[in-house]
Formats: structure tokens, C-alpha cells, sequence
């Protein structure tokens, strides 16, 4: 069984490479655009075996630093 | 005075601290691979280095901070040995939990790499007691990731309980309220960004971070 891991940034907390991101946008001419936000998704290959609860102790052990970021669990087939 | 060094794979500070422990302290540091799960006895003062420890993956100081060395340094943190965290060392001691906050990316995005000023804003802890209050001294930084983030009541508390060590005394990083260094609430742990082992004799230019170290040897002989 899949599931991915969105790590975000909470709200509030300035993502430089975010900003990185939207400076390039709009010199490559692209208009619009009102914010970015960067993260990150992680993919894990698990045993059958693995409860929800599991995977929560997993982002909350390592995947994410909830200080300043939120996480989000898709769980695939 | 007993010290160790922790060495993560991706240090690459280690050895810099460990020359300043040594000259300041007159003893080698032990040198602790960070698979070791136990410190050598009677540890007085523990470096937690600089460098990118795990090519920073993940975050940086994240892998790093669940090493199995790193219970033990809690646990001699929780008995009062005097923990020295210098960037990614500062990065491992938040990720642990053992320092408030995170250290996120440079608001700049780039990296920084020069001399600073910093503002020395407690006098009172084991590795700031041979400064002056209010005193601005000049330690080099070298960092990514040096943009200390905490809630708004975190730092109020930081700030009332004067536990920020140090502030830079000019924009470096985009750091919330210029914090260069913070300490644990017993006052025994402090993580800062700047490198304080890489300004100890004249041959570094200055010897600012000198006293640092002095007064951390000063505090275990008291």
C-alpha cells in the first residue's frame, strides 16, 4: 500500500523559496500569480500492516516539524 | 573539564570546535560518532557541530537530531552537562526538542557567509558570563538555514525569562527578532548560528568567541 506525506508551511510563516519561486514566474513573464507556497511530498511504500495512527507517529517522529509545518496523509491502494 | 564532540556524518565543524575546546579547556574533547549511544562518564560540556549533517536532507538538523547519540545528550542535558549547539548544531538541538523555535531558510534565500556583530543579551548563563551586557562582539556566520522561527509567545517567552543569548545587530538572516542564540529554560543548553570556535585567537583576526568557552570552563570550576 501507497501513501504520500504533503508537508506545507503553517500560515503565517514567510517561505522564502515560495517568494523565490514567484519572482522567477513573473520574470519569465508569467502574470497572475498571487502567491507560492513550496513543500514537499514524501511517498512510502508500507506493509499492510500499518495503521493511520502509524503514519501519523511517523510525521509527527520525523516527516514533519510541526513548529512550522502542517502535514496531510493521502493513503492509496 | 570533560567535554566530547558529537561527529555526524556531514559535519564538517567538528574539528573546529574540538581546536577551540582544546585550547581554551587544555584537554582534547573525545570524539563520539553519533551511532554511540552513551556519552563517557562525568561529560561537563558536549559540542553539537556545525556542518551539514545529512546533506541537510529533509530539513536541516533532522536526521541528525534522531540519532541514537542524541538521547544520550538529552539525558546529560536533563542532568545539567552544558550543551554548545553552533549551527547546524543550534538546527539539531530545535529538531531534538532540546532548544524552542526552528532555523527555516534564509529570508535572503542565499547563503550567508561573513563576519558579523552580534549583541551579547544575557550576561548571566555558563557560556555568556564573561561578556558585557549589551557588549557587541564580531563571530562569523556561514548558514542556509539560520532564520529562527517560533509563535509570538514563544519568543515573549524567550525574551521575559532572558534567555536569547544573542541578537545580530543587523539584518543576517530575517530571524524573528534578530535572535542569533537562545537557551534551554535551565540555561545549560545554547544553540546559536554563529561560530564562535572560528574567532578564538589572533590568527582568526579576533578573538571574540574566546570568552564563550572561558566562561564555560569558569562556570564548571564554580
Amino acid at each position: 500500500m501507497k501513501a504520500r506525506v504533503y508537508v506545507t508551511l503553517k500560515n503565517g510563516v514567510l517561505d522564502p523559496q515560495g517568494k523565490a519561486i514567484h519572482h522567477a514566474l513573473e520574470g519569465l513573464g508569467f502574470g497572475g500569480v498571487a502567491d507560492v507556497r513550496a513543500g514537499k511530498m514524501i511517498e512510502l511504500d508500507l506493509a499492510d500492516s500499518i495503521t493511520d495512527a502509524d503514519l501519523d507517529a511517523m510525521c509527527r517522529a520525523l516527516l514533519a516539524n510541526t513548529v512550522i509545518e502542517n502535514y496531510r496523509i493521502e493513503r492509496g491502494a | 573539564m570533560k567535554s566530547a564532540v558529537i561527529v555526524f556524518p556531514g559535519s564538517n565543524c567538528d574539528r573546529d570546535l574540538a581546536v577551540a575546546i582544546r585550547d581554551v579547556t587544555g584537554v582534547a574533547p573525545v570524539m563520539v560518532w553519533h551511532r554511540e549511544t552513551a556519552l563517557p562518564e562525568g561529560i561537563d560540556l558536549i559540542g553539537v557541530p556545525g556542518g551539514f549533517s545529512y546533506g541537510d536532507y529533509l530539513r536541516s538538523g533532522a536526521m541528525a537530531a534522531r540519532s541514537p547519540i542524541m538521547r544520550a545528550v538529552a539525558d546529560a542535558a536533563g542532568r545539567g552537562a552544558r550543551v554548545l549547539g553552533v549551527c547546524n548544531g543550534f538546527q539539531v538541538l530545535t529538531e531534538a526538542g532540546l532548544l524552542p523555535g526552528a532555523l527555516m531558510r534564509n529570508a535572503g534565500i542565499s547563503f550567508v557567509c561573513r563576519d558579523v556583530a552580534l549583541t551579547v543579551a544575557n550576561t548571566d548563563s555558563a557560556f555568556t558570563r564573561l561578556y558585557d551586557a549589551g557588549e557587541t562582539i564580531t563571530v562569523p556566520v556561514a548558514h542556509h538555514d539560520g532564520n529562527y522561527t517560533a509563535d509570538p509567545e514563544t519568543l515573549d517567552r524567550l525574551e521575559g525569562e532572558g534567555r536569547v543569548a544573542f541578537r545580530y545587530a543587523g539584518a543576517v538572516n530575517g530571524s524573528a527578532r534578530d535572535i542569533a542564540g537562545v537557551l534551554n529554560e535551565a540555561g545549560n543548553v545554547l544553540g546559536l548560528m554563529p561560530h564562535p570556535e572560528r574567532m578564538i585567537e589572533a590568527a582568526h583576526g579576533r578573538s571574540d568567541g574566546r570568552r564563550l568557552f572561558e566562561g564555560l570552563v569558569e562556570s564548571v570550576a564554580a
